[in-house]
């Protein structure tokens, strides 16, 4: 059963089509990979998706709720925005963490922020303690214990975005969207984020990932999702896409990764 | 003998009264820096949101003041506001006396200054990464909240060496309210002038200099505080 589903999706800037009617679903606990060469859209199609660009026209579904439609202003006004987004977390490829905050504040600031808006907040001490302690936690399970009261700056880039990962499951969003996550890291600190993403799927996160490693594309997606110049060209299971693609262009694309391991 | 003391005693008296009157004259300059900051730092803030309006006749209109602030001297804005009710008949907004010239050189020092820190504070707040603010957005925090949580403190942190400097220039700007008789310290000081007395006018450096040094360390002391983050 789909937990996303994403219909006709529309978007341009000005005179640019980036996005020409992208449609696909995910099912809950998989993960989807999307392929394709710079400038194709799949950073605009994530931006769609978490509601940092509004679509022109098309219709977003997680549990078969509609979260936008670009038809339905109501679903557009920014306190139901902010509401949807939640449905989606999104790692960046350049981290994002907020540079004042100590790691553990980073993953923590969201979640107080929402708690405090919340109308019933008589056992606050005991909600924020219970967000530290799942702060700790996701530390914990990205191998980070000893880093919670680091700033970003003293973390490595592979550090960094693995508390970015811990950042964004910290508001468990049904979706978990990365943009890309290793490529602004030096070659071998990718093994070390690879590794967390792996474990997520492992768990069954739902996951969509925009992603130029092919081999972990293949081994850890369960769909992979081919785009160019804003369309869908080919998907299916890793081993149709990546080892035996039918589309020409897919092919041409695959050829310049050819030569990795 | 005994003259000679008094003579000594008066210029004794003499001097003391010359510092006591520079010290007080002191105060206004004091006063107008305190009073133009206090209202100038968030007007400035709210200029500087006009200018970066996505509503183009606001951002428009906003940046036409700032260049025609910026682009003329504090001196005659400080005269065109204080005498342009008078004759342009529109009575008297500021009142009479010499509260009234305090009230309108002060209108005049906000109004210049806070276009000064906007500019400051639309380059600090264009210059942290929107990467700040997505992050914000997508964890579900509201506008209000990405502000003050997250971009807010980054902007004070870059702009707070041109801050410092603008603030040192606006301790000596004060001086400037002369120009409508309000008794500053180097109006006061060029009184003794006029009669021959020139050592109060140079004295009055030092009054600068103190109060500069002051902010100066306290500046120190604020960028080191800001110095545990990079951004
Ligand atoms: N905010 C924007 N304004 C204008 N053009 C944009 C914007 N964002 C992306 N684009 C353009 O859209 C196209 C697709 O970009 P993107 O989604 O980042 O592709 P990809 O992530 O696949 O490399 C590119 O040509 C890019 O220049
Ligand atoms: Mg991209």
């Amino acid at each position: 059963m789909p937990i996303l589903q994403v219909e006709n999706i529309y978007k341009e800037f000005g005179k640019l089509e980036v996005l020409k009617g992208i449609s696909f679903s995910l099912d809950k606990g998989k993960t989807l990979a999307i392929i394709g060469s710079s400038g194709s859209g799949k950073t605009t199609l994530l931006r769609c998706l978490n509601l940092l660009e509004r679509p022109d026209q098309g219709i977003i579904c997680v549990n078969h709720e509609i979260i936008f439609d670009a038809e339905d202003k109501a679903v557009q006004r920014e306190a139901q925005i902010r509401k949807n987004r939640l449905n989606f977390g999104l790692v960046f490829q350049s981290f994002n963490l907020f540079a004042q905050y100590t790691v553990l504040k980073n993953i923590t600031l969201a979640s107080e922020l929402l708690a405090m808006g919340e109308k019933n907040r008589g056992k606050s001490s005991a909600v924020h303690q219970r967000i530290k302690e799942e702060a700790y936690e996701l530390l914990a399970q990205m191998g980070l214990s000893d880093k919670a009261d680091a700033y970003p700056h003293m973390l490595s880039g592979g550090q960094q975005q693995r508390v970015a990962i811990a950042r964004a499951l910290a508001l468990k969003p049904q979706i978990l969207c990365f943009d890309e996550p290793t490529s602004a890291l030096d070659p071998e600190l990718t093994g070390e984020v690879l590794r967390v993403v792996r474990e997520l799927a492992d768990k069954k996160t739902t996951m969509l990932i925009v992603t130029h490693e092919m081999a972990f594309a293949r081994d850890v997606a369960d769909h992979v999702i081919f785009m160019d110049e804003g369309l869908i060209v080919e998907e299916g299971t890793p081993a149709q896409v990546i080892t035996s693609p039918r589309e020409e262009r897919t092919r041409q694309f695959l050829s310049r990764f050819s030569n990795e391991p | 003998m005994y003259e000679c003391f008094c003579e000594v005693r008066e210029k004794m008296t003499g001097l003391q009264s010359i510092i006591l009157r520079l010290i007080n004259s002191f105060g206004l300059n004091v006063r107008l820096f305190f009073m133009t900051l206090l209202f100038s730092l968030p007007l400035g803030l709210f200029i500087a949101f006009g200018s970066m309006s996505r509503f183009k006749p606001v951002a428009w209109l906003t940046k036409t003041i700032v260049w025609i602030i910026r682009g003329t001297p504090l001196m005659l804005q400080v005269l065109i506001i204080y005498f342009a009710p008078g004759l342009l008949n529109l009575g008297s907004p500021w009142g009479s006396g010499a509260s009234a010239r305090f009230t309108a050189a002060t209108f005049a020092f906000v109004i210049n200054y806070a276009c000064y820190f906007s500019e400051i504070y639309r380059g600090g707040i264009q210059g942290i990464p929107v990467g700040q603010t997505e992050a914000g957005q997508v964890l579900g925090m509201t506008k209000l909240q990405i502000f003050f949580r997250v971009t807010l403190l980054q902007v004070i942190k870059r702009i707070l060496p041109s801050m410092a400097n603008e603030i040192i220039t606006l301790v000596k700007d004060t001086s400037l309210a002369r120009i409508i008789s309000i008794k500053e310290i180097i109006m006061m000081a060029q009184e003794y002038t006029a009669r021959g007395l020139i050592w109060p006018l140079f004295s009055t450096g030092l009054f600068f200099l103190a109060f500069v040094g002051v902010l100066t360390l306290l500046f120190n002391h604020l960028e080191k505080k800001l110095e545990y983050f990079k951004a």
